[in-house]
């Protein structure tokens, strides 16, 4: 038996959830929250190259708040299997034995569950090393489910053992710390959005949002590509100092962005009639959005010069407006999670450890709590960009 | 100032206040209005039919000549004038001449250089309406356009270097007939033709941080870089074109009406005076910002004419200086430590339209800081303390580029000669100001840049710079400091001055020109 904050079926504190929102997150961590603290049997690692998996630390991430609060699509329940246990970012050390990774090693998990951990056989996608759009994600020896922290039988990083398969997992270099070492799964989702951004040496890229996702993305796009100048949109004080620290050229508060992209690349700026929001003639040649709001998303579109490419990397929410897509003929991409085989012929992963051990991440995991704490550590997540907090964490051997 | 003395009024944007001078201060009133010329067309008669080292107007009129009349644009006089506009009467006048002679090719552009457009109701207002119906519809009557390059023409460069490019209607003309308002010692001369009708190429030259700090000062063209190099570019353009200089100056009768206590001194002020002064005060107090707004928009003023020259630019300059100072000037005897000035609701650039912080800084370190003949009021190092609330408007109609400039360039720096190096070209070249400027009412991309080098002289100059009742946020922006109160700023700069300070009340406007001894 395992101490583990499970996710469970409750439609009316769903509906609960997601009436209040996440405007009132002490009320969607009170009673109403379809998520408790229980003492469950351990997931079984039975088949061959399955290792059981104890987490040290384990990120809280915007889709799991998401999860929470209720703000997450639908069209997310049909590829998870309830109940199960969140936690998908996590630095963990090895219970056994996993093919030519030794019991003891610390390990990072690439959560996606693909053909590969299913033990199916593999899809078109998987074959071509695009394992997050695996086709297979609710069939195989496994339940539904997208990713660990998603499944009922893998459990996940917000318990005291998960299982995982060896494709799933990266040796941790000896160097890096635990609280570097939980970042790589957003790095490694950060990675891959700023190779899907396809930046051409010198273009002009904007970053809608600055937190976890934005600011790895920020990073992503000054490690990985030839961007000139990268405008990130922030609204907290130590938002704007991390994204300058993570290479934004400049940072502008959410009202300020029609204004700084219009002066920066030299667009026109339009005002339509009758209250219909503005635009820009011109733009920045690729931007990414890191929010998934419907707000941020009408920016981003907006401001998007003609022909150039949008990167949808939050959750996004419904309701944009796209006559930009059409207008503008931009070309809208979506990233989510991170491949087996990126563009640029490896791992994600693999780039992200190197990130990790390079960028400067100290203090980024803001905040740390053990598992019975869950609900502070949702609120804190949930008011992390304003408490200038980037990453809260669950202590788990605390816990 | 003695205990005896009753508060003083000092302008604070759109309103003003009474305000207790600590004991000793030196209040420095501008002068009484000059009395003015009884018979104004008789005058302008008189100028044209007479002018200062020229022939009289009539002989260089002929049919078949291109004639082009341009003239100051809406930024002067301030507040804008009752009507009929001075301009209109000359403007009026010489198109009789031009008809008497058979010209029958005329033009007229407002020599707004990278000022906004005037409206067409702007324009009417200036030249009247028989004028307007005349010549705008049929595109005649028009703004200057300093981006169209095809209507620019290159005249050389001075023997500095300097590129001299102008409008090519006025470079091409067979006379070119230039109607100045001289509010101010600042404009009229070769100012006019060499700055109003001329394009950015042209206005670096002089319009940038190094020529405009070492303007001292900008009231007196013999001791002004800026104006050493528009004399150098009129001498080329004089070369090439023949231009006949009318220059008007004006009085300091501004408010008149139930305003007219604005002009007097407080110890003068009537019963009436009083109560209109308290009335006014309560009525702006209690109206909602736009009423005020509209209440200060409207005020037009009841000048009276001093003088009109017209000739040869040179003679015709050094007749409206001696008139500008004969109303302008004050004995100003010795620097104070501490200047105080209060920031009035209108200044050139804002003519129906906002105060944004940037030109309520250059109304204050620019315009009046600068408004002296010798030394600043101020000695080096010491303080100016403004009245103005600084609020953070802007209108994006007019002055666009201010807003980027105030959140973007001087988030960086207020440094004039850093954000010269690093944005000037940026914002001078930027397509949308450009756009804007030309299609629309925009001040030129550059313009808050040519503010902001206008305040270096002061920034250069004085030791602290404290706004009294302004907008933290806004003030700090531009890199000065905020008091609630006048001993509060005196406390905040006592460090640098003492606690006992000499201290001068620069009492405009109406303006003054401060004749420091
Ligand atoms: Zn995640
Ligand atoms: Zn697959």
């Amino acid at each position: 038996m395992m101490l583990a904050l499970e996710m469970y079926r409750s439609p009316a504190k769903f509906l609960a959830a997601k009436a209040v929102g996440g405007r009132i997150p002490g009320i969607l961590t009170g009673p109403a929250a379809p998520l408790r603290l229980v003492t469950i049997n351990e997931p079984k690692a039975e088949r061959p190259g399955w290792a059981r998996i104890r987490p040290i630390l384990s990120g809280i991430c915007g889709s799991d708040l998401g999860m929470v609060t209720g703000s997450t699509k639908l069209y997310f329940s049909a590829v998870v299997s309830l109940p199960f246990v969140p936690g998908h970012e996590i630095v963990g050390e090895l219970l056994d034995d996993c093919e030519d990774l030794p019991k003891g090693t610390r390990v990072v998990m690439d959560s996606v569950l693909t053909c590969e951990a299913r033990g199916v056989e593999l899809c078109e996608n998987c074959v071509s090393g695009n394992t997050n759009r695996c086709d297979r994600i609710t069939v195989g020896h496994v339940a539904p489910g997208l990713q660990t922290g998603f499944c009922q039988d893998t459990g996940g990083g917000w318990g005291n053992m998960l299982v995982a398969h060896r494709s799933q997992l990266y040796a941790v270099p000896e160097a890096l710390t635990n609280e570097r070492a939980v970042l790589v799964e957003p790095l490694a989702g950060a990675v891959h959005a700023a190779l899907r951004a396809k930046v051409q040496p010198g273009q002009s890229v904007l970053v809608s949002g600055a937190g976890a996702v934005g600011l790895f993305a920020t990073l992503a796009l000054r490690e990985l590509t030839q961007a000139g100048r990268i405008t990130v949109v922030a609204k907290h004080p130590k938002q704007r100092e991390l994204a300058r620290a993570f290479g934004a050229s400049d940072v502008v508060a959410p009202d300020e962005v029609f204004r700084g992209v219009r002066r920066s690349t030299g667009a026109f700026r339009l005002k339509p009639d009758f209250g219909a929001g503005e635009f820009l003639l011109g733009g920045v040649d690729v931007a990414v959005d890191a929010v998934g709001s419907k707000d941020s998303i009408d920016t981003v579109l907006r401001v998007t010069k003609a022909g150039g490419r949008v990167v949808l990397s939050g959750m996004p929410a419904s309701g944009a407006d796209l006559s930009p897509v059409w207008f503008r003929e931009l070309e809208v991409t979506g990233t989510y999670a991170s491949a087996r085989e990126e563009p640029n012929g490896r791992p994600a992963f693999e780039t992200a450890l190197e990130l990790a051990g390079r960028a400067p991440l100290d203090g980024i995991v803001g905040a740390r709590y053990p598992l019975y704490r869950w609900r502070e550590a949702l609120d804190h997540a949930h008011s992390a960009g304003r408490l200038g907090t980037v990453k809260v964490a669950f202590d788990v051997r605390a816990s | 100032m003695d205990d005896r003395t009753p508060p003083l009024l000092v302008h604070n944007g759109e309103g003003f206040l009474l305000e207790r001078f600590p004991l000793g201060t030196r209040v420095v009133y501008p002068p009484e209005a000059l009395p003015p010329v009884r018979d104004v067309d008789e005058a302008i008669q008189n100028a044209l039919l007479n002018p200062l080292e020229s022939e009289p107007l009539p002989e260089l009129l002929r049919a078949g000549m291109r004639l082009t009349i341009a003239f100051d644009d809406i930024s002067i006089p301030l507040p804008p004038m009752k009507k009929p506009d001075i301009r209109q009467r000359i403007i009026e006048a010489v198109l009789e001449l031009a008809a008497q002679a058979g010209v029958d090719d005329v033009e007229l552009i407002s020599a707004n250089a990278l000022h906004r457009r005037l409206t067409p109701n702007e324009l009417r207002d200036i030249v009247g309406e028989r004028v307007f119906r005349s010549f705008f519809p049929d595109g005649k009557l028009y703004n200057f356009d300093a981006e169209d390059s095809a209507n620019l023409t290159h005249l050389g460069q001075t023997k500095h270097g300097e590129d001299v490019e102008i409008s090519k209607r006025a470079a091409e003309s067979d006379l070119l007939v230039y109607v100045n308002v001289n509010l101010v010692a600042m404009d009229g001369g070769h100012k006019s033709t060499s700055i109003g009708l001329a394009s950015y190429k042209s206005l670096k030259h002089h319009h940038n941080s190094h020529t405009m700090i070492h303007s001292r000062s900008f009231m007196d063209h013999k001791a002004s870089k800026m104006h050493h190099s528009a004399w150098r570019m009129g001498e080329v353009l004089t070369q090439h074109v023949k231009v006949f200089q009318i220059e008007t100056t004006l009085n300091n009768d501004i408010f008149g009406g139930p305003l007219e206590f604005l002009q007097k001194r407080e110890w003068e002020w009537s019963l009436k005076d009083q109560a209109s002064m308290l009335g006014t005060k309560r009525a702006l107090a209690a109206a909602p910002s736009k009423l005020r707004h509209k209440i200060f928009t409207d005020v037009r003023s009841t000048y009276g004419l001093t003088g009109v020259h017209a000739g040869k630019i040179e003679p015709v300059h050094d007749k409206t200086l001696e008139n500008v100072h004969r109303q302008h000037m004050v004995e100003v005897q010795g620097q104070s430590d501490v200047a105080i000035m209060g920031v009035p609701f209108i200044g050139p650039y804002n003519v129906n339209s906002v105060m944004n912080p940037i030109l309520a800084a250059c109304m204050g370190l620019g315009y009046y800081f600068n408004s002296y003949r010798g030394n600043p009021v101020v000695r080096k190092d010491g303080a100016v303390i403004l009245y103005h609330p600084v609020d953070y408007e802007f209108s994006q109609l007019h002055h666009p580029s201010y807003v980027d400039f105030f959140e973007e360039v001087l988030a960086e720096s207020t440094d004039p000669a850093t954000i010269e190096a690093k944005f000037e070209k940026q914002y001078a070249e930027d397509p949308w100001y450009i756009h804007l400027y030309r299609t629309s009412y925009a001040y030129h991309g550059v313009h808050p840049f040519y503010m902001w080098y206008w305040i270096s002289h002061a920034l250069d100059h004085c030791g602290d710079i404290v706004w009294v009742g302004a907008n933290r946020k806004t003030v700090e922006r531009m890199g000065f400091r905020s008091a609630s109160t006048l001993s509060d700023a005196l406390e905040m700069v006592s460090h640098s001055v003492g606690r006992s300070p000499s201290i001068t009340y620069l009492h405009n406007p109406p303006h003054l020109l401060a004749d420091v001894r």
